[in-house]
């Protein structure tokens, strides 16, 4: 008997915490497309997701674009296929690798930093400062960090894609002696537009995703520095677990025919 | 007492979980008057300002403003009414990330829609009447010290001229002189401005100074309601025993033993 009543536990604070995060989420997007908008506060928060973000991820997209062009040498040319890298690399890092890791990178920056910026200001009752000064707080710190994840994340993930790509290239250029001409000859002959936007929808999805762990978890942490420190623990890991989800199903969605 | 009430509360309820914090709370509080309750840590003090200012929810019960019951209201209206409220916070409250003036600006600009370079005007004039020089507008919460944090909660809290001002542990983790200060600004900016004030404390020399009529609150529930200058002379155990600070009475602390 109690261990029936310890699954029906469970399973209460499972639905409630469902229930809880359904209706918070609902309440931030109706708060995103109802005026009034801060378009100053968007503003800050895309430059903080958009622009300091794109050293992490510039980095990231870099080295991987290199090691996807010098792991796929070593495999094609057993098989005489070295021209098919250009290809491997382009769309590689257009349809799965630029999104996710993007998104993972993001996460672990700017989820973070979400997180522990709402959850402080929880904690300190600056959330309870901004009701009492007529201010929701919904529309002040959830809707700008929401609007600025879904919009920024597929612009970052463009600009991770042509640095991937250029990562490739400077390897199979200077380092496997491919000829640079027709290495990206190879690159845009394969590449097709429904790569690029499956990566960018991806990465529109991932941005809502991170910003809107992120503001959760900040929003519902409880207690001192120990319960800010699990809201950010949490915002990483829940936004990254949901990445990796979400990029199968828009995979499944896109590709599967 | 003919005219009504600023604040009336009529039976409020509220638990959390199983345990009942507050237990049938009954108040009036008339226009320009100036309420304390008092009570030890946990009795639920904060707990009922907030069911006041709406960001907590009562479980039962009326809280009327002006003779509005605002646990009935819409979301807008609870704007509007909102407004006629400021709040000083135990720990100030006051928002990290932006300057002293903006903060005590914040209501002016987001609440009011005042002009940006108006709100600052008025709130460096606030900030003045705290006894802060203008020069502290321009610094960040973070290089105050806690007397000035308070004050400067103090500003924001007066700036949007509200009706009705609650001040939660006004004087708490200030040294006496500085608390001094603090209970004469209150007094002033109260009495001045003819602001209706309900504050909580267990502070007893802030209570006596800033209170015309003083409540005391224990297991949920005003067990004492009298006029300041009888708080000495309560006839009430109670009320003695916390008045004196006295470890011996009917208020046993709950140890873990």
């Amino acid at each position: 008997m109690n261990f029936l009543a310890a699954i029906g536990r469970v399973v209460l604070r499972f639905l409630t915490q469902l229930g809880k995060f359904t209706l918070f989420t609902l309440t931030a997007v109706s708060h995103c497309v109802r005026p009034p908008i801060f378009p100053r506060l968007i503003g800050r928060q895309m430059i903080d997701i958009g622009f300091y973000s794109l050293p992490v991820v510039g980095l990231t997209a870099i080295f991987s674009g290199m090691v996807l062009a010098l792991q796929s040498y070593t495999g094609f040319s057993r098989f005489n296929a070295e021209s098919a890298i250009a290809n491997v690399v382009v769309l590689s890092l257009t349809r799965e690798l630029g999104p996710v890791l993007a998104g993972l990178m993001v996460a672990g920056r700017i989820g973070a930093s979400m997180a522990a910026e709402i959850g402080t200001m929880r904690v300190t009752e600056q959330i309870d400062a901004l009701t009492t000064l007529s201010t929701n707080p919904y529309k002040y710190l959830i809707a700008p960090r929401l609007i600025a994840g879904l919009l920024m994340l597929p612009l970052l993930v463009l600009v991770a894609d042509i640095i991937g790509v250029f990562g490739g290239y400077i390897v199979a250029v200077y380092k496997l002696g491919f000829n640079p001409n027709v290495y990206l000859a190879n690159t845009m002959d394969f590449l097709e537009p429904l790569d690029v936007i499956s990566g960018l929808v991806k990465a529109a999805v991932f941005g809502f995703i991170i910003a809107l762990m992120g503001c959760y978890n900040g929003f519902n942490s409880k207690g001192g520095a120990q319960g800010v420190g699990a809201a950010t623990t949490n915002a990483v890991v829940s936004s990254s677990i949901l990445i990796l989800v979400f990029n199968y199903m828009i995979t499944e969605l896109f590709f599967s025919a | 007492m003919s005219q009504s009430p600023k604040i009336h509360l009529k039976d409020i309820q509220k638990s959390f979980g199983p345990k009942d914090v507050l237990n049938g709370i009954n108040l009036d509080v008339a226009t320009g008057e100036s309420v304390v309750v008092i009570g030890g840590s946990g009795t639920g003090k904060s707990v009922l300002l907030k069911c006041i200012l709406g960001i907590l929810t009562a479980d039962s019960g009326t809280v009327a403003v002006d003779g509005t019951d605002v646990t009935k209201i819409e979301a807008n209206d609870r704007d509007d009414i909102n407004k006629k409220f400021g709040m000083l916070f135990q720990g100030g409250a006051l928002f990290d990330s932006i300057t002293v003036w903006e903060n005590i600006a914040f209501g002016l600009i987001q609440g009011n829609n005042m002009k940006r370079d108006d709100a600052k005007e008025l709130a460096l004039e606030t900030l003045t009447k705290v006894g802060l020089s203008k020069d502290v507008g321009r610094l960040t919460p973070s290089e105050l010290s806690g007397g000035m944090q308070k004050r400067v909660g103090l500003a924001r809290a007066i700036a949007g001229s509200p009706e009705i001002v609650f001040f939660d542990e006004p004087t708490t983790g200030l040294d006496p002189i500085m608390a001094d200060v603090i209970n004469d600004l209150i007094v002033t900016c109260v009495k001045d401005q003819g602001i209706t004030a309900l504050s909580i404390t267990h502070d007893m020399a802030s209570a006596r100074k800033i209170g015309d009529r003083i409540a005391m609150l224990y297991h949920g529930e005003l067990i004492w309601i009298g006029a300041a200058d009888d708080v000495d002379q309560s006839g009430n155990p109670y009320v003695d025993q916390f008045v004196h600070g006295r470890a011996d009475g009917p208020i046993q602390m709950e140890l873990r033993r």
